[in-house]
């Protein structure tokens, strides 16, 4: 046997996998080509391809306006109900169709993660991609719909693409910790299930805001609406609903008491993100060995 | 200048020193939270498995690396922490250049899209920026030779079609050094030496490859340099022949270690179930000059010696021992008894061990034989029968596809030359 001695250092070191790997450009063009090609599969997947990525906010929103606006009428008073029942619809399901697709993405994407070596985080990236690929076709639909209903754009509109962001740096830190944490606790799926339907009617897709305000009492002091509005979902929802849809409704500030108040929902999606990103990032590198 | 002088000079394309993982295989799998909650206290159970125990090695520019090693030997598990897709729990490695590694052809690949598609994802995937892979794919399509197929989505391809499509891509990857794990298992064997070309021109290019495979005879016809594993160490690194010999040998160690034979002492009686009556019996059979050397490999094209110790248990009135080499199959490819020899054998007394051996000169096709030694009294039949108790293999560098493989002249001579000297 022979060992040869090695004089170091020998060049670039392989250290192994990991969630983000030096070269951003091809992390980049992982991302964005298996997003797009996951795209491309359920809009031409089908006969009539996006039209039932659009179908199904749409069902769900003729079936809950037709629900609660005439039979049960309890969002019916709010201003413009239809359009913030619309848009709450559109970017719930953006937030659950990444978060859920994301916790099976890694463990589904075995082929690559066993027998290839690229940056880990591409994975749950990609799904979230994909889901902002489809929301932003979805709001296409949504404005339409609110020219119709009469809702037109104001100056507040500057405020979308920030709501947007907000929602989407959540709906990806979601999607690292639950994608990183499903492939040693499979339970983690059902779980996920269980709370984001939770979150559907824990934030003001349904149920205006004013409803959640006129309860009274609360934990530790603590008024139900304020509580309420720790729901990050619910503070972008809210927001969305005063600066796009309706001045007069409430703002996510003065929903939830203040803007000092305000930072504690902010502060938990930044926190939401860090967490995910260390969590994902201490398991990238065993991933392949765990599936 | 050799692969071997080059490792001196320069900087190695890839060097492992050290490297060591161990995987934990965990006795019950906890999947699930309820599990965890239910049990808190109790340990997971871990069986430790070593895959790697210190490996180092160093492969030098445009050198074609082979390792090789049975099955959990480790060479899969070294090959993945070279691609960095594990993690070495100890020690180093080093790469100089552009590494690409195909575990396996078309990586990504989605049935439901087309060519296209899948082109651009692989080549992505393989290190390719998407306008490099969009600019290949024309070359991609025609290597493959899939140009009316472009459109169809890739679950309407046929295994072959699939096939060639993964290969013409990855052979578009620019990388320095290549990692390669058996992908030429898959394929006919046209599509199989297509791909040789294919490793042989990017050897010829000055690219490093390191190529895991069981296939000895692509070690030998390929390989500058081949490293043989066995439980996670270096058994063997160096001349490709020497190692390919050795993996053979310990191929055949276990085998013969699974009959129970390898280790054991020889057996002093006769043992049962022999054809028979046991007045003489083969207590010991094996290949070359000496007995305790329990040589398993015979090259082609050398002197073989196959010996055969008899032990008699009464006096034989000249006895006669025959040999037959059977192949795999069964098939006898080679004959040879004592008794033909003019001269007798004499007479051999209770106790007496004689040594019987017969030499040949190799024109034996590669592969494994069972060498058969029947002791017969002359003229009234057989006193024992060693069969199948050991075999061989016979190992060759090239070998033209027949049982036996004789060194052949072949001429040529033009018609009209025979006709001429007809005429003449």
């Amino acid at each position: 046997m022979s060992v040869e001695t090695l004089p170091e250092p020998l060049g670039q070191p392989i250290r192994g996998p990991s969630a983000l790997a030096g070269d951003w450009r091809r992390f980049w063009y992982l991302t964005f080509t298996i997003a797009r090609s996951e795209f491309k599969l359920k809009f031409f997947g089908s006969m009539l391809g996006y039209l039932w990525q659009l179908m199904r906010p749409l069902l769900l929103f003729g079936v809950l306006y037709v629900v609660f606006s005439l039979v049960v009428k309890t969002g019916g008073s709010a201003h413009h109900f239809p359009a913030v029942l619309l848009s709450g619809i559109v970017l719930y399901s953006f937030f659950t169709e990444a978060t859920s697709g994301a916790v099976t993405s890694v463990v589904g994407r075995e082929d690559l993660v066993r027998k290839i070596q690229f940056p880990r985080l591409v994975i749950p990236l990609s799904v979230v991609l994909t889901a902002m690929f489809n929301l932003a076709l979805n709001l296409v639909a949504v404005a339409v719909f609110l020219t119709l209903q009469g809702v037109h754009p104001r100056v507040t509109w500057l405020e979308i693409p920030l709501l947007l962001f907000v929602l989407a740096v959540l709906a990806t830190g979601v999607s690292m910790l639950l994608s990183s944490l499903y492939v040693r606790f499979r339970d983690v799926q059902p779980i996920w299930d269980v709370i984001s339907q939770m979150l559907f009617y824990g934030s003001p897709i349904l149920i205006p805001f004013e409803k959640v305000r006129s309860l009274h009492g609360g934990v530790l002091g603590v008024s139900w609406a304020h509580l309420y509005m720790l729901n990050p979902l619910a503070v972008v929802l809210e927001q969305w609903r005063h600066a796009v849809i309706d001045p007069t409704a409430p703002s996510a500030a003065q929903a939830i008491g203040g803007w000092p108040e305000l930072m504690i929902p902010l502060g938990l999606v930044v926190g939401l993100f860090v967490l995910g990103f260390w969590v994902f990032n201490r398991s990238a590198p065993l991933i392949a060995e765990r599936l | 200048m050799s692969p071997s002088q080059l490792a001196r000079d320069d900087p190695p394309a890839l060097a492992a020193h050290g490297v060591e993982k161990t995987f934990l295989i965990p006795e019950e799998q906890t999947h699930t939270l309820k599990e965890r909650a239910l049990h808190p206290l109790r340990p997971t159970r871990h069986e430790t498995f070593h895959a790697l125990r210190g490996i180092s090695f160093a492969v030098a520019p445009g050198e074609f690396f082979g390792i090789v090693g049975r099955n959990g030997s480790g060479k899969s598990t070294l090959l993945k922490c070279l691609a960095g897709i594990y993690r070495a729990d100890r020690g180093q490695i080093w790469v100089n250049g552009r590494l690409s590694t195909f575990i396996e052809l078309g990586v990504g690949f989605n049935l439901d899209l087309a060519a296209l598609d899948n082109v651009v994802l692989n080549g992505i995937m393989l290190g390719l920026s998407p306008r490099e892979a969009r600019a290949r794919y024309e070359s991609v399509i025609e290597f493959a030779e899939l140009e009316e197929f472009a459109d169809l989505k890739l679950k309407n391809y046929s295994s072959g079609m699939h096939v060639r499509l993964a290969f013409s891509v990855a052979i578009q990857v620019d990388a320095d050094i290549l990692l390669i794990d058996e992908v030429l298992a898959v394929g006919d064997a046209a599509f199989q030496q297509k791909c040789f070309d294919v490793f042989n021109r990017m050897r010829d290019e000055g690219r490093t490859i390191v190529f895991v495979t069981h296939d000895m005879s692509a070690v030998n016809r390929f390989c500058h340099r081949a490293m043989l594993l066995e439980r996670g160490r270096i058994v063997e690194l160096g001349d490709p022949h020497e190692v390919a010999d050795r993996y053979m040998e310990l191929n055949f160690e276990r085998a013969r270690s699974r009959q129970g034979g390898s280790g054991s002492p020889r057996p002093s009686r006769r043992p049962q179930g022999r054809i028979g009556d046991g007045a003489a019996w083969v207590s010991d059979a094996w290949l070359g000059d000496e007995q305790a050397e329990e040589q398993t490999v015979a090259h082609h094209g050398e002197a073989l010696t196959l010996k055969a110790l008899v032990t008699f248990a009464s006096d034989v009135e000249d006895p006669g021992v025959s040999l037959t080499i059977e192949n795999d199959q069964r098939q006898a490819i080679v004959c040879a008894t004592s008794e033909r020899a003019r001269e007798h054998t004499g007479r051999f007394v209770a106790g007496e061990q004689a040594v019987f051996a017969f030499s040949f000169h190799n024109v034996l096709a590669p592969g494994r034989y069972f060498p058969v030694f029947t002791v017969t009294r002359r003229g009234s039949g057989v006193l024992d029968r060693y069969e199948r108790e050991f075999s061989f293999v016979v190992t060759a560098s090239d070998a033209a596809g027949g049982l036996v493989e004789v060194p052949v002249q072949v001429r040529v001579t033009r018609a009209a030359d025979v006709e001429e000297r007809v005429r003449a």
